[in-house]
């Protein structure tokens, strides 16, 4: 399936992307987390705090779709 | 006008508070988060807040809405800051207002605490020996 995935903060700088187009087997947020970090090797050391699909917060065992917009989150510092 | 506001301009403290004021209140807590000059023993000279606003803005109004219904406070209002911040500027402001002082304190605690782990805003902290980091993303790194 295809997806796109965005990436913020430090993720962009480990990935030198914000967004990419990705054609994936994975089935979930968790499974697709891990296959972009077999492509950026500078996500590799990083765990994902959030994750978001189609602009809502979810689960790491979510069902994905074609065409969905995956959201990688590092963890937040606001305030 | 949405009760959670992002802004890349300095935020007017005066207007902030003004839109807060009400009769029936006898109490007003405003909390402010400046930018501070140094973190876990390095020198800070400025900030940079980045904010993924579709998720900001929705997460925000909810966190309000949750403080009004908790503690059943009459207002409440909060503005945080995108982009390059100097020392001393507002990063965040939070206003509640209500008849009592108690549910004002607790209310305006509640939006900040919240505000600091749910929302996607992440900070970058420029220090004088020229690095820059990312705040909180050393806890993400894992050995594998």
């Amino acid at each position: 399936m295809k997806f796109r995935v965005k990436y913020f903060a430090a993720f962009r700088e480990a990935t030198g992307a914000g967004s990419e187009e990705i054609d994936s087997r994975a089935t979930s947020p968790a499974e697709l987390f891990r296959e972009c970090a077999r492509r950026h090797h500078g996500l590799q050391r990083y765990s994902s705090s959030l994750v978001a699909v189609n602009d809502e917060i979810t689960g790491w065992d979510a069902e994905l779709n074609e065409n969905d917009e995956v959201l990688f989150f590092p963890p937040v510092a606001g305030g | 006008m949405n009760a959670f506001e992002i802004t890349g301009k300095a935020i007017d403290l005066q207007i902030f508070r003004e839109r807060l004021l009400d009769l029936s209140c006898g109490a007003y807590v405003q909390f402010d988060g400046w930018v501070r000059d140094h973190n876990e023993g390095q020198k800070v000279l400025q900030l940079e807040y980045e904010v993924y606003e579709p998720l900001a803005l929705k997460g925000g109004q909810k966190i309000i809405e949750e403080a009004i219904e908790r503690f059943g406070v009459s207002h409440a209002h909060a503005i945080h800051r995108s982009g390059l911040m100097r020392l001393s500027e507002v990063a965040v402001v939070v206003g509640v207002s209500s008849p009592h002082r108690s549910e004002a304190f607790d209310a305006c605690r509640y939006i900040i605490d919240q505000a600091k782990v749910r929302l996607p805003i992440w900070k970058k902290e420029y220090y004088e020996n020229g690095h820059a980091e990312w705040v909180n993303c050393q806890r993400c790194a894992h050995s594998g």
